[in-house]
């Protein structure tokens, strides 16, 4: 009890000889704000991604590709498969009596982006009329649903905000041919948002294609999925994989993670190293400025393991002041500014960065083993210090 | 030469002792003290044998260089001998670990720097109280012995102020105050008045002696001032590592 009080007695001593040394100081909080900062808003960017494309699907809904693709761009599915595809166990009925499957394709548009004027990808969605039954959590928040038959899409609302050009009432050209915008929707924040919907009948006319890009399948329920994957993959006219919807949209969030999450390293450690020498360097002025002030403090019979402790906790506490800031900066300038970039499909996909409690806590463990480091051999050095001979500095 | 106190009457807590028993306080036997500079090799005490009796005011002088400071500073236990035996109140502290040895300095020794050695951003009180934060004491005790010292050495009115606003006699006897305030067994002073002028250091040197004569402080007193040495009942001259004359003082 006696160490504690006299650890924190000595911890607001040095505290409150802070102000006297702002500018050295300022070096240790700056520093810790810049790395927590970058490091926060790397990782709220990933996060944001992830939480987009993991947010995109339901445990009940399977989708099928192509046997061996990695995305629906890449994958091919003709009518006959997708016939023997909804007659599969498991697979859950309409109303009319027919298996809820949607034969989905997938097309590339491109549309000036509204942040740089450039052309950028856009997925256009071409979807069956199941697919609406099949996704309850689309709704149309202005003008009306796409009339099958017609050129007429409906535009997710991060396509609209991403996207020149896309407002209800608006034509545009899409691969030579004009649709009419005629809806805007919502899907639960996920990564269909940011895209163009059609009837797939209807794309299937305008350019030419003959089969799907996947088949999204509802099914009985979330037990279901296995005995449908294994009455797929078992028949030999099929040679197709079947992935939950949910694992399917969070594989293509991989990558990028990945990516991201080299970058994090990279960034975080070459920074973390520049804060580390910013923090001993700006322990080692604090400690060298009290030479004679920690010396008393010994004479006067404060341990040296007080004198180690204090001094860390000072560190830490300037630190974690850094990394509170560097954070605080991350969530005001970064949670929820809303970006885009290219998804596996090589089209935009809109999401916003998220600062996670997660990612506050992460920055600030971060500037505590910083501030821990920074003040580890300053505080070594002070309590090593012949007490005699420190006392003639003054 | 007697010099009237110019502070106010004692109410501190600790025991007055008009009448200390002279029994050795501390008692140093053949004691060197060595640094070494690269290849060479310093003696600055050379088989030291001295005995200070309890309730002493000693002034310990000498040039710069005799070794004075580090005699002080061994009986302190801010260092190790490099041979021989210190005792102090019986207890050999040349063994003791450097915690150890700092426990004891919190227990026995109040010490007195020229340059005072306050913390700046502290008050007065606070800097007082530090020893304080080293006992079993509560808060309330602690705040009743800073006030209790800080009277002693009259500086109540400026418990609140911090070392900047005083001037360099208050410090010092800030400083007094915090060196008397966990009721040291010695008084350790390093040149106290060195940094002050003639009349602020008589003020300070009465108060020391007051303590001495009063409350039976044991004191141990380097100085290069003859003058301060006057206040104290014995003075120890040392040169080159050595004892060279003692005597009472006039």
């Amino acid at each position: 009890m006696k160490f504690m009080t006299q650890t924190l007695q000595l911890i607001l001593i040095n505290l409150k000889s802070v102000p006297s040394r702002w500018g050295a100081t300022l070096v240790i909080v700056v520093g810790l704000a810049g790395v927590v900062g970058v490091v926060t808003a790397l990782q709220s960017m990933s996060a944001g991604m992830v939480a987009t494309l993991r947010s995109t699907g339901s445990a009940s809904r399977a989708i099928v590709l192509k046997g061996g693709a990695n995305s629906e761009l890449s994958s091919f599915i003709t009518r006959d498969q997708a016939v023997v595809i909804e007659q599969a166990d498991g697979v859950a009925k309409g109303a009319d009596g027919r298996g809820l499957v949607s034969g989905e394709l997938i097309l590339i548009a491109e549309r000036p982006l509204r942040r740089s004027k450039t052309d950028s990808n856009v997925s256009m969605r071409g979807v069956g009329a199941a697919g609406f039954t099949i996704r309850p959590e689309l709704k149309i928040v202005d003008g009306r649903m796409f009339t099958p038959g017609l050129q007429e899409i409906i535009v997710g609302v991060k396509a609209l905000e991403q996207f020149i050009g896309l407002e209800v009432g608006s034509t545009v050209q899409i691969r030579g041919s004009q649709w009419a915008v005629v809806g805007t929707f919502t899907s639960n924040g996920d990564a269909h948002e940011s895209e163009v919907w059609v009837d797939v009948e209807t794309a299937q006319s305008a350019f030419r294609r003959n089969g799907y890009s996947s088949l999204l399948v509802q099914l009985d329920d979330p037990s279901a999925f296995q005995g449908f994957k294994d009455s797929l993959t078992t028949d030999p006219r099929l040679q197709v994989d079947v992935q939950n919807e949910i694992d399917y949209f969070s594989s293509q969030s991989r990558n990028f993670t990945r990516i991201i999450g080299v970058l994090v390293k990279v960034v975080g450690i070459i920074m973390g190293l520049g804060a580390v020498f910013a923090a001993l360097n700006t322990m080692y002025s604090a400690v060298a400025a009290r030479t004679v002030e920690i010396a008393t403090l010994r004479a006067l019979g404060f341990s040296g393991s007080v004198v180690i402790l204090a001094t860390i906790a000072e560190a830490m506490t300037l630190a974690l002041l850094g990394g509170a800031i560097g954070g605080l900066g991350a969530y005001a300038f970064f949670n929820g500014y809303t970006v885009s970039t290219l998804g596996a499909g090589f089209t935009q996909v809109a999401f916003s960065f998220r600062v996670t409690p997660g990612l506050l806590i992460t920055g600030m463990a971060l500037s505590l083993f910083v501030g821990f480091l920074g003040g580890f051999f300053p505080a070594l050095r002070a309590a090593r210090m012949q007490i005699a001979v420190a006392l003639r500095a003054s | 030469m007697p010099v009237p106190s110019a502070f106010p009457p004692p109410q501190y807590t600790l025991k007055p002792d008009p009448e200390p028993v002279m029994t050795a306080l501390v008692s140093i036997r053949g004691v060197s003290k060595r640094y070494t500079r690269g290849k060479q090799t310093v003696e600055v005490l050379a088989k030291l044998d001295l005995d200070i009796a309890s309730g002493d005011f000693l002034a310990l002088m000498g040039p710069s260089g005799s070794g004075k400071t580090t005699l002080l500073n061994l009986i302190g236990g801010l260092d190790q001998p490099s041979d021989g035996e210190i005792r102090v109140n019986d207890k050999r502290i040349d063994q003791l670990s450097s915690n150890a040895l700092a426990k004891w300095r919190a227990r026995h020794v109040g010490f007195i720097f020229q340059f005072y050695n306050l913390l700046p951003v502290l008050t007065a009180e606070a800097n007082v109280e530090l020893p304080l934060l080293l006992t079993d004491l509560s808060k309330a005790q602690r705040k009743k012995a800073v006030a209790a010292a800080l009277a002693v050495v009259g500086l109540s009115e400026r418990a609140t102020h911090k070392p900047n606003e005083l001037s360099g006699g208050q410090q010092q006897r800030v400083a007094i105050a915090r060196a008397l305030v966990a009721d040291p067994t010695l008084l350790v002073c390093d040149e106290p008045t060195g940094d002050l002028d003639r009349k602020t250091a008589d003020e300070v040197l009465t108060l020391l002696q007051d303590l001495n004569r009063n409350y039976g402080k044991t004191i141990i007193m380097v100085t290069h001032d003859a003058k301060a040495a006057e206040y104290a009942t014995h003075q120890l001259h040392m040169d080159k590592g050595a004892l060279v004359v003692s005597g009472a003082a006039a």
